[in-house]
């Protein structure tokens, strides 16, 4: 279908953004890559009386290391970040991530931080980033705050952020050279929205979990923190009796939604395979890492 | 009902400059079909899925449905037309005829967009790398196996010149 009317405005510059979202808030919709946006509108599911386009703004974009923080502008194109040398080395999850996001065309136009504000459930980016521990600064008339990652996802395309405010980058703790990192995910065809899905940032010493966050998507309605089976698992060897304790947790952590890509219980099932599968490669990365430390020493 | 709002743009599409005033709303396919009669450039899904619509926007593969045409402000854009005229996939374009890999042919000049980005991107390429890379194009009559079988051969003839 066509998209209904709407009223456009090429924005030159973020006072001017900010400006217009104060003034027109909820009735504004931000027009990023709109490879999200532009589909909505086409069905009609939504009406929005303004569209701010946001794209010649050079301010959003790009990729800087600032310390141990990678920092993204909301702009970035998801194939900037994924021909990123910075984020190949500093955060190997996302770089993992990001071929499993849509396909060729759209990863040319869309952007990091739309895809982030958006909250789509089964999007990639906003579980890794809360895998990693993100920040997320979002600015407005009245100021820039930074909210965590873990703040910041609320529920069904609901974040934190206000009508009024823009996100305009992501602040990434690089990933310590101590630690391991494994992105899973599994869909109908490649690229398609995943029906469940497992960022995995974790810590081993010789087999023994030390530290591990678990984020699911796909099955559930944001990205979610999995903080029982993260308990069952960490300060004891991965073994078969971990499988089976992260497993059971699951069954708390999780909520998986119902509808046409699966029932809440074989999701729970997919997301229970994807956490073995991606806990043995976390072992094994971990052990890999460990020879090659040992050999070089 | 209030008054289609339009803004002016100027692009070069296939090499030619071309002042337009456009719709907010209008899509940049129907821009170039509509307004400038390129109707190589196809319509199948207009939310993205398909792939039909594939356009070329400042060097670059994209969904020409799911960008406003006054995005394309300053851009140029390549469509079907101009690659076929430049003659940049004509190898390409023969080995998709001498692999049969079409059949009503709604989904291939999509698929050649595509499948353009990555001859740019040059080899090598695994069967599974064509197929992860033109997973974005349906085809609704055939099936993939020809069309990888075309864009494999000429991938492969690229590399041995």
């Amino acid at each position: 279908m066509k998209a209904p009317r709407f009223s456009y405005v090429r924005a030159e510059s973020l006072a001017q953004v900010l400006g217009l979202l104060a003034e027109h808030g909820d009735d504004a919709r931000i027009l990023a890559g709109g490879q999200s946006l532009v589909p909505v509108l086409n069905m009609r599911l939504s009406q929005p009386k303004l569209l701010i386009d946001i794209n010649r703004i050079a301010a959003l974009k790009g990729i800087a290391v600032q310390g141990d923080v990678v920092r993204i502008g909301a702009l970035t194109r998801h194939v900037e970040v994924m021909n990123s040398q910075i984020v190949a080395r500093r955060l190997p999850l996302i770089a993992e991530a990001m071929p499993h996001v849509a396909h060729v065309a759209v990863r040319n136009r869309g952007t990091f931080g739309g895809s982030i504000a958006l909250a789509d459930p089964s999007a990639e980016m906003p579980a890794c980033i809360l895998a990693l521990g993100a920040s997320l600064v979002v600015e407005s008339t009245r100021g820039r705050r930074v909210i965590a990652a873990d703040d910041f996802f609320l529920g069904l395309y609901e974040t934190a952020r206000e009508p009024d405010e823009l996100l305009v980058e992501v602040l990434i703790p690089a990933q310590k050279p101590d630690h391991v990192s494994v992105f899973m995910e599994l869909s109908r065809r490649h690229g398609d929205f995943a029906i469940a899905g497992l960022a995995c940032y974790a810590r081993f010493h010789e087999q023994m979990v030390q530290e591990a966050r678990l984020v699911y998507f796909g099955s559930e309605t944001k990205p979610t923190l999995a903080a029982g089976a993260m308990r069952a698992i960490t300060g004891k060897p991965w073994s078969q009796a971990s499988r089976e304790a992260a497993c059971a947790a699951l069954a708390d952590d999780l909520d998986p939604i119902d509808n046409t890509f699966g029932s809440p219980a074989t999701k729970l099932h997919l997301q229970r395979v994807l956490t073995q599968r991606a806990l043995d490669k976390a072992n094994e990365r971990a052990t890999e890492r460990a020879t090659e430390r040992a050999t070089v020493q | 009902m209030s008054l289609e709002e339009t803004l002016p743009i100027t692009l070069t599409v296939n090499g030619e400059r071309v002042a337009r005033s456009a719709p907010v709303r209008q899509h940049l396919v129907d821009f170039l079909r509509m307004e400038l009669g390129l109707t190589g450039s196809h319509i199948g899904c207009e939310h993205g899925i398909c792939g039909a619509c594939s356009v070329r926007v400042d060097g670059a593969v994209i969904r020409g449905c799911l960008m406003l045409a006054v995005q394309a402000d300053g851009a140029d854009v390549v469509t079907i037309e101009g690659l076929t005229e430049s003659e940049e996939i004509a190898d390409l374009q023969q080995k998709f005829v001498e692999r049969n890999a079409l059949q009503c042919g709604y989904c291939t000049p999509g698929m050649l967009m595509t499948a353009a980005e990555l001859l740019k991107q040059g080899g090598p390429a695994t069967r599974d790398d064509i197929r992860t890379f033109m997973s974005g194009n349906y085809c609704r009559c055939t099936g993939y196996h020809a069309i990888v079988d075309a864009i494999e051969t000429t991938l492969n003839a690229r590399m041995r010149r």
